[in-house]
C-alpha cells in the first residue's frame, strides 16, 4: 500500500460516510417536518396514484422545467440522464460479478459522457451569456459546475486518452467495500477523477445538490388536491382545536 | 423580456404599519433593539414548522426557470422581482445562520447577516410579490415563491416591521368583521337598496337576506361585493341564481367577509381566526351549505384551507371538525364556489338565460392566481377553467380566449394581489399588471373584446383603477355573475 493508497481509502470512506449520514439526516430532516396546509400547485391530481405520476412525471421528464424553459431543459435533462447512464456504467467497478444490465449498458455510458459534458458545459455557458441568469449566480453555483465539468472531462481522459489499469481500480474498490484493502494504481488522471468525486459526495447533503431529495418533498408537488375530501391536520396545528 | 435595471424599484415601499395597528392583531408595535435575534429565532421556528419552507430554500439550484415569469419582474426590470432573486433574499440569510457551508464560507455561498438593510430590502420586496404562484408551475422543484413571501413577511411582523395596508384590514375583520370596515346596519341598509333596485329592474321580489337563521345556504363573499363597482353587480347576480333555483341563502353580518388576508401575512394563527368566523356564523344560523362569492385569494383559503382550519369540509373523525360537519349536507361539496352552484343549475337546465342580452358585450376571461394555481372546481383537475368559463358560454355569445401562455395555469396575476393593493403602491400595481394588459390588448385589437370577466373582488379593485394606464376603460372589467345577473330572467319558467 502507497500513501496515495491510504489516503484515498480513508478519503472514500470519509466521504461515503459523509454522504450517508449528511443526506440521510437532510431527508429525515424534511420528512419530520409537517406541511400545515395543502399547497399543491393546480391542477393537480386528486388521488395518490396522480401524485406518483406526477412526481414521475417531474423526476424523469422535468416537466415543469420543459414548460419553462426549452435551452435550459435541454441541456438540465442531457446532462442528469447522461449522468444516470454514467453512473450506472461505473457500477461495474463496484460488483464482482458484473450484472448483466451493467454490461449491457457499457456501450452507452461511455458515449453518455460526452453528453453529459455537453450539457454542462450549455448550462455554465448560459451563467455568462444570459444576463437574468448571470445576476443570480453565485460562485458556488460556478464550482459546482466546474467540479462536475471536471469529473466528466478527467473521466473522459482517463478512457480515451490515457488509460488506467481499471482492473486494478476495481480491486481497490471491492477491497474498500470488503475492507480488505488493495493499491490503487498510481496515475494522475485517475487520482484527479477520484478526488473530485470525493469532494462532491462531501458536499452533496451541504449544497443545492439538495435538490435531488427535495423535489420529491416539494408540497406543491407531492400533495393530492383533495382538502375538500380530507382533512388535512399538522400536528402543531391540531392543537388549536380543542382550544375551542 | 425587459433588460435588466438593478435597483428600479427601491422607491416602492408600502407604508409599516404603526404602533397601534400592530398591537391590535397581536404583533410588536415597532422594531426594537435586538430584534435581529428574534428574527432569526423566528426563521427557525417557522423552518420547524413549514416543510415548504425547509425543502424550497434547500433545494433550489439557480437555473434560472423562473427568471422570466414573474409579472412584476416583466413590468419593471427590477432583477430582486426575479422569483429566485426573491427568494435569494431569504435564502442568504437562511444560508449564513442553519447551515455548515454559510457558517464556514459565507462570501462563497452568497450568505449574509441579518441587518437593516437586509431586513428593508425584505420589506421592498416581499412587498413587491402578490403570492400569485406563477413561478411554482414552473419551477422544476415547485419552489413557490409565495411560500418564501409568507414566511418573509411573518418574520418581518413578529419583529414589529408589519405592512399597514394588510394589518389594518385584519384588525378591521375582528373589530367590525369585514375588510371594509361596514357594520352590520350599513349591510342591512345596502341590502335592503339591492332588493329595491333589482325589483325596479326586473319587476320580481329577489332577496338579499342577511342572518336569517334556518336558511339552507350561508354565502360568504367578499365585502367589497357590498358596495363597490363592478363587485355589486355580482351579488346582485348571486341572489338572482338563488332565487331562480328556489334555494334559501343568507349573508352573515358575523362572517360578512370571505377574503382573509391572514394568508398574506403568512400567520396562521390570524389565518386560522379569520377562518374561524366562517364556522361560528354557520353553527349560528344552522346552515346546511356553505357557498363562497367571487373572490380569488378567498377561495383558495376556502377550498384548500377551510377544512384544516375550520373543520368545513369532510373526511375529518376529530370531534372539532364532526361538529359542522354532521350540520351540513355532504351531498354537496363543502364549502362550494358560487360558480360551481351556478353551473350546476345550468347543466340542470334549471336556468332561464337569455343570451343575446350580453350580445353588447365581446368577452374575455381572465383566470385568477389565487382561482387558477391554488384551488379546483368541479371533480376535475382544471375545473376552476373550465367551469366559470362554461357558464359565461352558457349566458353570452361573444367569447375570445387571451393568449394561452397568458391563461389557466400560466396566468398572470393582475398585478394587485397578495395584499399590494394599496394606493402607495400604484406604480408597482400599474407596471405589474402589464403582461395582462398586452395580452389584453391583443384581443381588444384583434376580436374587438370590450368585457374581461373576472372572479376575484381584488382584480376587479386592481383592473378598475389600471386599466386607464393603459388606454381602456374602467368599466371593462366585471364579474363571471355580473354576466349572469344580464342573462337570467326571473319568474316562472317559460
Amino acid at each position: 500500500m502507497t500513501v496515495a493508497s491510504t489516503l484515498y481509502a480513508l478519503l472514500f470512506y470519509a466521504a461515503t460516510l459523509i454522504l450517508v449520514v449528511g443526506l440521510g439526516y437532510k431527508i429525515f430532516d424534511f420528512a419530520r417536518t409537517p406541511a400545515p396546509l395543502k399547497i399543491p400547485t393546480t391542477p393537480a391530481p386528486t388521488t395518490r396514484t396522480g401524485v406518483a405520476l406526477r412526481m414521475a412525471r417531474e423526476v424523469v421528464l422535468f416537466e415543469s422545467l420543459f414548460k419553462s424553459n426549452l435551452w435550459i431543459w435541454i441541456f438540465g435533462w442531457l446532462f442528469h440522464m447522461a449522468l444516470f447512464l454514467v453512473l450506472a456504467r461505473h457500477l461495474r467497478y463496484f460488483t464482482e460479478p458484473v450484472w448483466t444490465w451493467v454490461a449491457l449498458v457499457q456501450p452507452f455510458g461511455t458515449y453518455a459522457g460526452f453528453a453529459m459534458a455537453a450539457g454542462l458545459a450549455g448550462l455554465w455557458a448560459r451563467r455568462f451569456l444570459v444576463p437574468r441568469i448571470k445576476y443570480i449566480s453565485t460562485p458556488s453555483d460556478h464550482l459546482m459546475l466546474a467540479l462536475l465539468l471536471g469529473i466528466g472531462v478527467s473521466g473522459l481522459a482517463l478512457r480515451f486518452l490515457s488509460h488506467t489499469d481499471i482492473v486494478g481500480v476495481k480491486a481497490f474498490f471491492l477491497g474498500l467495500m470488503r475492507f480488505d484493502w488493495q493499491p490503487l494504481p498510481d496515475h494522475p488522471a485517475l487520482y484527479v477523477h477520484l478526488f473530485l468525486v470525493a469532494s462532491l459526495m462531501i458536499v452533496f447533503p451541504f449544497s443545492k445538490l439538495l435538490h435531488a431529495p427535495g423535489v420529491f418533498f416539494s408540497p406543491s408537488r407531492n400533495q393530492a388536491d383533495d382538502p375538500r375530501e380530507r382533512r388535512h391536520v399538522a400536528a402543531w396545528a391540531a392543537q388549536f382545536d380543542a382550544k375551542n | 423580456m425587459p433588460a435588466l435595471q438593478p435597483g428600479a424599484m427601491e422607491a416602492s415601499k408600502p407604508y409599516v404599519a404603526s404602533d397601534k395597528i400592530n398591537t391590535a392583531i397581536g404583533f410588536p408595535g415597532e422594531l426594537t433593539e435586538g430584534w435581529e435575534g428574534r428574527a432569526i429565532g423566528r426563521m427557525g421556528e417557522l423552518l420547524r414548522k413549514y416543510r415548504s419552507l425547509k425543502v424550497y430554500l434547500d433545494a433550489c439550484v439557480h437555473c434560472g426557470a423562473c427568471t422570466d415569469k414573474c409579472h412584476y419582474f416583466l413590468g419593471t426590470g427590477d432583477p430582486k422581482n426575479m422569483p429566485v432573486a426573491r427568494q435569494d433574499l431569504m435564502r442568504s440569510v437562511y444560508r449564513r445562520y442553519f447551515t455548515l457551508p454559510g457558517k464556514l464560507f459565507p462570501k462563497l455561498v452568497g450568505a449574509r447577516d441579518m441587518t437593516r438593510e437586509v431586513l428593508d430590502e425584505w420589506y421592498l420586496y416581499y412587498n413587491q410579490c402578490s403570492e400569485c404562484r406563477r413561478c411554482s408551475v414552473f419551477c422544476p422543484y415547485g419552489i413557490d415563491t409565495a411560500e418564501i413571501t409568507m414566511a418573509g413577511r411573518e418574520i418581518m411582523d413578529s419583529v414589529g416591521m408589519g405592512q399597514k395596508y394588510s394589518n389594518e384590514i385584519i384588525g378591521k375583520v375582528h373589530r367590525i368583521g369585514n375588510n371594509l370596515g361596514l357594520p352590520g346596519p350599513a349591510l342591512e341598509d345596502t341590502l335592503l337598496g339591492l332588493e329595491e333596485d333589482v325589483k325596479e329592474e326586473t319587476g320580481v321580489d329577489v332577496r338579499y337576506p342577511l342572518d336569517e337563521k334556518g336558511a339552507e345556504v350561508l354565502l360568504v363573499t367578499p365585502s367589497a361585493d357590498f358596495f363597490a363597482e363592478p363587485h355589486v353587480e355580482s351579488l346582485i347576480g348571486y341572489g338572482k341564481v338563488f332565487h331562480a333555483a328556489g334555494v334559501s341563502w343568507t349573508l352573515s353580518s358575523h362572517a360578512s367577509e370571505a377574503g382573509n388576508f391572514g394568508m398574506f401575512i403568512g400567520n396562521y394563527e390570524q389565518l386560522r381566526k379569520i377562518a374561524m368566523r366562517i364556522r361560528e356564523a354557520a353553527l349560528d344560523l344552522g346552515v346546511k351549505r356553505i357557498v363562497v362569492g367571487e373572490c380569488g385569494h378567498a377561495w383558495r383559503v376556502a377550498y384548500s384551507f377551510w377544512n384544516t382550519l375550520a373543520g368545513i369540509g369532510a373526511g375529518a373523525d376529530d370531534p372539532f371538525a364532526v361538529q359542522l360537519q354532521s350540520q351540513l349536507d355532504h351531498r354537496y361539496p363543502q364549502p362550494q364556489h358560487i360558480c360551481e352552484f351556478t353551473y350546476d343549475l345550468i347543466q340542470r337546465g334549471a336556468l332561464t338565460l337569455d343570451k343575446e342580452a350580453n350580445d353588447h358585450r365581446i368577452i374575455t376571461y381572465h383566470d385568477s392566481c389565487n382561482v387558477a394555481r391554488a384551488s379546483r372546481m368541479g371533480d376535475r383537475p382544471g375545473g376552476q377553467f373550465d367551469i366559470p368559463r362554461a357558464i359565461i358560454r352558457a349566458v353570452a355569445n361573444n367569447f375570445h380566449e387571451m393568449d394561452p401562455d397568458t391563461t389557466r395555469e400560466k396566468t398572470f396575476c393582475c398585478g394587485g394581489g397578495g395584499g399590494l393593493l394599496t394606493d402607495e403602491l400604484l406604480d408597482l400595481r400599474v407596471k405589474g399588471a402589464l403582461p395582462r394588459m398586452e395580452a389584453l390588448k391583443k384581443v381588444a385589437d384583434g376580436n374587438k373584446v370590450n368585457f374581461m370577466a373576472t372572479i376575484c373582488a381584488i382584480c376587479k379593485a386592481q383592473f378598475t383603477k389600471v386599466l386607464p394606464f393603459y388606454g381602456f376603460k374602467m368599466s371593462m372589467v366585471g364579474g363571471v355573475h355580473q354576466l349572469v345577473s344580464t342573462a337570467i330572467r326571473l319568474g316562472p319558467k317559460q
